[in-house]
């Protein structure tokens, strides 16, 4: 096996960069690839960090569906892979 | 979001990890399973952040346990590992991830399967449900390298005896003890088989290792019956430190 096809991680691991930027956690939202279709949670998605900033992939079709990239005190964020991000908001009431 | 926590504990699980002991002032409570960012900054300003799962269970007085395993070529572990010493402060953010977690109100089976130190949040996992007094009732597959890279062996071992509901299968990748059952290998259908929950029981499995061993293990429980709705990953880095 060459190390290439297994240098990915879980979005789970991309929870604290974007955390800087959203208040809830991004990890346990479903969304949906704009490429084909599927609906995950976020965490489910393959993530590469060897890059600068992140990409997440699709772990059904492999397109990116998130790039964030933070150069000083600037945060670029690409959400044009997903047409949505769907969040469960219960526990803001609580 | 960052906090400094204060080291107030440091002690060596086997010859390449350690366990530390944060106390950390304002920690919002953590859930089995999630992990923290931790972040070493050097005198000229650059700084380095990896991830780390939190090892201990859910508790009130703030502190939290992280092991971590030592990287030869590694940029944080190493210090983490070797020049940490108590009553250091430590800058960290979390806790992280509200997927790849067991909550202690879960009373389905469980299925846990480690590969290397990938045992580490689903330690947090059977301390959860210790602490907690759930009777829940889990199986741990860990696939290691040798009996010397085992971590928390005694803890483990302690656990599975006195609770016939929790059950620990060592599965050795390089060595093993002298008459044990299945000779070293990497995982395969036949410990999955043998070692873990039937599909049929429907239980929920986390799965924690490097990425390979994540791969193969889901393969083989998807392959077992197990339905990939059922199965929680967390992967970490071919080349370094947990990201």
């Amino acid at each position: 096996m060459s190390s290439h096809a297994y240098d990915y991680l879980d979005g789970n691991a991309a929870a604290g960069e974007l955390a800087k930027i959203f208040t809830m956690d991004v990890t346990v939202a479903e969304g949906q690839c704009a490429h084909c279709g599927e609906t995950k949670r976020f965490a489910e998605a393959h993530l590469y960090m060897q890059c600068p900033g992140v990409v997440a992939r699709c772990a059904h079709c492999g397109q990116v569906l998130l790039r964030l990239v933070s150069i000083r005190d600037r945060a670029l964020l690409d959400l044009s892979g997903m047409t949505y991000l769907s969040f469960d908001t219960s526990q803001l009431h609580k | 979001m960052w906090h400094v926590g204060k080291i107030i504990a440091l002690h060596d699980e086997t010859a390449t990890a350690r366990t530390i002991i944060l106390e950390v002032p304002d920690w919002p409570g953590h859930i089995a399973g999630q992990h923290v960012d931790v972040r070493l900054t050097a005198a000229d300003g650059y700084s380095a952040a990896r991830s780390y799962s939190i090892a201990s269970a859910p508790n009130v007085d703030g502190r939290i346990e992280l092991t971590i395993e030592r990287l030869p070529d590694g940029e944080v572990s190493p210090y983490l590992t070797q020049e940490l010493t108590v009553g250091d402060p430590l800058e960290l953010r979390g806790p992280l991830g509200g997927w790849f977690v067991w909550r202690a109100n879960q009373t389905e089976a469980i299925q846990l399967i480690a590969g290397g130190s990938g045992i580490v949040p689903l330690m947090a996992m059977i301390r959860s449900r210790a602490s907690a007094g759930n009777r829940a009732p889990f199986r741990l597959v860990y696939s290691v390298r040798e009996p010397a890279a085992v971590f928390y062996r005694d803890e483990l071992k302690a656990l599975s005896s006195q609770d016939s509901a929790d059950s620990v299968t060592y599965a050795y990748t390089r060595a093993a003890p002298e008459d044990w059952p299945r000779p070293p290998g990497r995982i395969d259908a036949a410990l999955i088989e043998s070692a873990a929950w039937p599909s049929n029981l429907g239980p929920t499995c986390y799965v924690c290792g490097p990425t390979p061993f994540v791969e193969t293990a889901a393969r083989l429980l998807i392959a077992s019956g197990h339905s990939p709705d059922k199965i929680r990953t967390e992967r970490f880095g071919p080349t370094g430190d947990r990201k």
